[in-house]
């Protein structure tokens, strides 16, 4: 395993209290491979994300819980290890590439640095021959001329691209990609995902992948984890998921994805409600307010995890054992 | 970039002339004039004085040849001090006021700076609290008292510093202090929030996550971006020090320019109000476009040509 991550617990504190953001996520990453996670804003897929480079605001505490790269723990890393991981082995994509470079350097230069930290013996015209490599490798063209243009002089795919050459630039053996698509448009989108997918094949890099997008989820992923209320609702292989889905808010987020071919005159489907407060966690499962089959029983106590296949688990009562069949979707 | 120098230098012009009429306007609309006495002259002297001055002429022809005096550098004499003209008092006044302003602006930016970045990075914590509770107190303090306090504590009680004068640089001090206080608190505060502002961006995430160490993150990303709002208001910061404060010139007896512009105003020296009030103006203008020059060399995303 490339990356373990064992019972996370991260909080927010703030002047309201606690904000139980993440509240015992455990999951792990093979190498070679790109497992995606899926869920709502405020699942705690980010965090869970961010927590693993310790990129998170000052006000984010890490409560409990292990994570290890490599068989390294990272969580008791000093600042000065950390950041010698940091770009080097575990490199991260964000969400917005509109934001996410400096608008005062050079794209250049912004891909150099990340180069000249990690390799202090390069020269600078070394530096930049790798960096005009890594600008043919994905796709930028004129790389000459666009090494000494401004970020406001790309567009949002070019950024994006951008980054994508910054996180790869020292062959990092997990790359972690917070919904890197999100901002763009659908036709930019998918150029984006194919040059992942391809930069992946050829160094075999590790990618956690984080979305929202379902779609994009089954095209890119060999592995799901979907994230609810802070907590992993179902893990398993991506056909496992999409064929298979053992949780009703797996099952109401693939009734909630739209289908090309769909009659026009029929409402996309939602789940009703809204995520729960995370200062005030629900007791039981932090699905059950908005779950069509929830009983009593679902909102008193936390399920367990039923093992539902080869390395797919979901966390409902009603893959448990003595569960009532009717009105049950899993039996 | 010429095109853009020669453009802002003819639209300064442009505010120049509004500002010498304007200022023009609102003298002569002032009750009063240069020689208005508790004793009233005898009118035949009146007369006499004002057919000197030309003060007799109708106002517009008063106020177009001040302009062509005033563009062939002629500022004209004073009607209060005779034998004096305003271009004898800016050359005698503003080396002094130019003097102090020059020390006081590298005061203001080696400490107001760093006590920003210290108060932002530090934020939340002592350091942070400490220097924005001094700041507090710069901002809303008047510098008139700054200065009593500063005499009352270096000079009588602890005998170290001259109470009024240049003649020795010990003599900069006080005025120094007392002139910038406020434009130092002012700057450490506004460094401190933009540098707080700045490093919440997702480009500081970005270069923290490529493994820069803090201080880098602070020097190579932050600053340059948090720096923009200080040039702002440095621009009239600068000339605003440059030219002189009449509070602080008059506590520490120092003969500088801000006396005659506030003189000039209570004695309605028509010649003396004209003449600061364009020379101040002329220099802000200036600053203003230096400011502007600095912002294209800061930020990439500004051009010229707008």
């Amino acid at each position: 395993m490339v990356l373990e991550i064992d019972n996370l617990k991260v909080s927010f504190f703030n002047s309201n209290g606690e904000v139980q953001a993440v509240r015992g996520v455990t999951f792990g990453v093979n190498e070679g491979e790109i497992l995606g996670i899926v869920g709502e804003s405020g699942s705690g897929k980010s965090v869970t994300s961010m927590s693993i480079l310790r990129l998170l605001a000052e006000s984010a505490k890490l409560k409990e819980g292990s994570i290890k790269f490599e068989g390294k723990e990272l969580t008791t890393l000093t600042k000065k290890e950390m950041q010698s991981i940091r770009g080097k082995d575990i490199s991260m994509i964000f969400q917005d590439p509109m934001s996410s470079l400096n608008p005062l350097h050079t794209i250049g230069n912004q891909v150099a640095e990340m180069i000249a930290v990690h390799n202090t013996n390069l020269s600078k015209k070394e530096v930049k021959q790798r960096v005009l490599q890594l600008f043919e490798k994905i796709r930028i063209p004129e790389p000459e001329k666009r090494y000494n243009m401004y970020p406001h002089q790309f567009s949002g795919g070019m950024r994006q691209r951008i980054m994508i050459a910054i996180a790869l630039a020292n062959a990092p053996r997990l790359l972690i990609a917070d919904e890197p698509t999100t901002a763009l448009d659908v036709t930019i989108q998918d150029q984006i995902l194919k040059l992942l997918r391809d930069l992946q094949k050829d160094s075999n890099t590790s990618i956690v992948f984080i979305t929202h997008d379902l779609g994009v989820v089954a095209e890119l992923c060999h592995r799901v984890v979907v994230l609810y209320g802070g907590l992993v609702m179902e893990e398993g292989l991506v056909d496992d998921i999409f064929e298979n889905p053992k949780h009703p808010y797996t099952l109401g987020l693939m009734a909630s994805m739209p289908e090309v071919n769909q009659d026009k005159s029929i409402r996309l489907q939602s789940i009703k409600g809204s995520p729960p407060d995370m200062t005030n966690p629900p007791l039981g499962c932090p699905f059950a307010p908005r779950c069509n089959y929830a009983r009593k029983m679902c909102a008193a106590e936390l399920p367990p995890y039923v093992e539902v296949g080869n390395k797919h688990r979901s966390m409902c009562w009603l893959l448990t054992q003595g569960a009532p069949s009717e009105h049950n979707p899993f039996k | 970039m010429h095109k853009f120098i020669l453009k802002r230098i003819f639209s300064m012009i442009v505010a120049m002339f509004m500002i010498a009429l304007l200022t023009f306007s609102m003298m002569h609309s002032v009750p009063g004039g240069p020689f208005t006495r508790d004793r009233k002259l005898p009118p035949e002297v009146e007369i006499a004085l004002n057919e000197k001055y030309n003060l007799d002429a109708p106002l517009h022809e008063q106020f177009f040849s001040y302009i062509a005096d005033a563009i062939k550098g002629d500022l004209g004499p004073s009607f209060r001090y005779t034998g004096k003209t305003v271009n004898d008092f800016i050359e005698s006044g503003f080396p002094t006021s130019a003097k102090l302003g020059v020390i006081t602006i590298i005061f203001v930016l080696i400490t107001a700076i760093p006590m920003g970045i210290l108060a932002a990075v530090k934020s939340g914590k002592w350091q942070d609290m400490f220097i924005m509770a001094v700041a507090t107190i710069g901002v809303t303090i008047p510098s008139f008292i700054i200065a009593s306090m500063l005499i009352y504590v270096f000079s009588f009680q602890l005998n170290w510093l001259p109470t009024y004068g240049v003649d020795k640089w010990s003599g900069y001090i006080l005025p120094t202090i007392a002139l910038g206080g406020y434009s130092v608190s002012y700057i450490a505060r506004l460094m401190r929030s933009s540098l707080l502002e700045v490093m919440g961006q997702d480009y500081i995430r970005t270069a923290r996550s490529k493994g820069l160490s803090d201080i880098k993150v602070i020097t190579k990303h932050a600053l340059r971006n948090a720096l923009v709002p200080i040039v702002t208001v440095l621009g009239p910061t600068v000339a605003g020090l440059l030219t002189g404060s009449f509070v602080i010139e008059k506590i520490f007896a120092l003969p500088g320019l801000g006396m005659h512009f506030v003189n000039g105003v209570a004695e309605r020296d028509y010649t003396t109000i004209m003449g600061v009030t364009l020379f101040y103006a002329a220099f802000l203008l200036a600053m203003v476009l230096v400011v502007d020059i600095f912002y294209v060399l800061i930020d990439p995303r500004i051009k010229f040509d707008n």
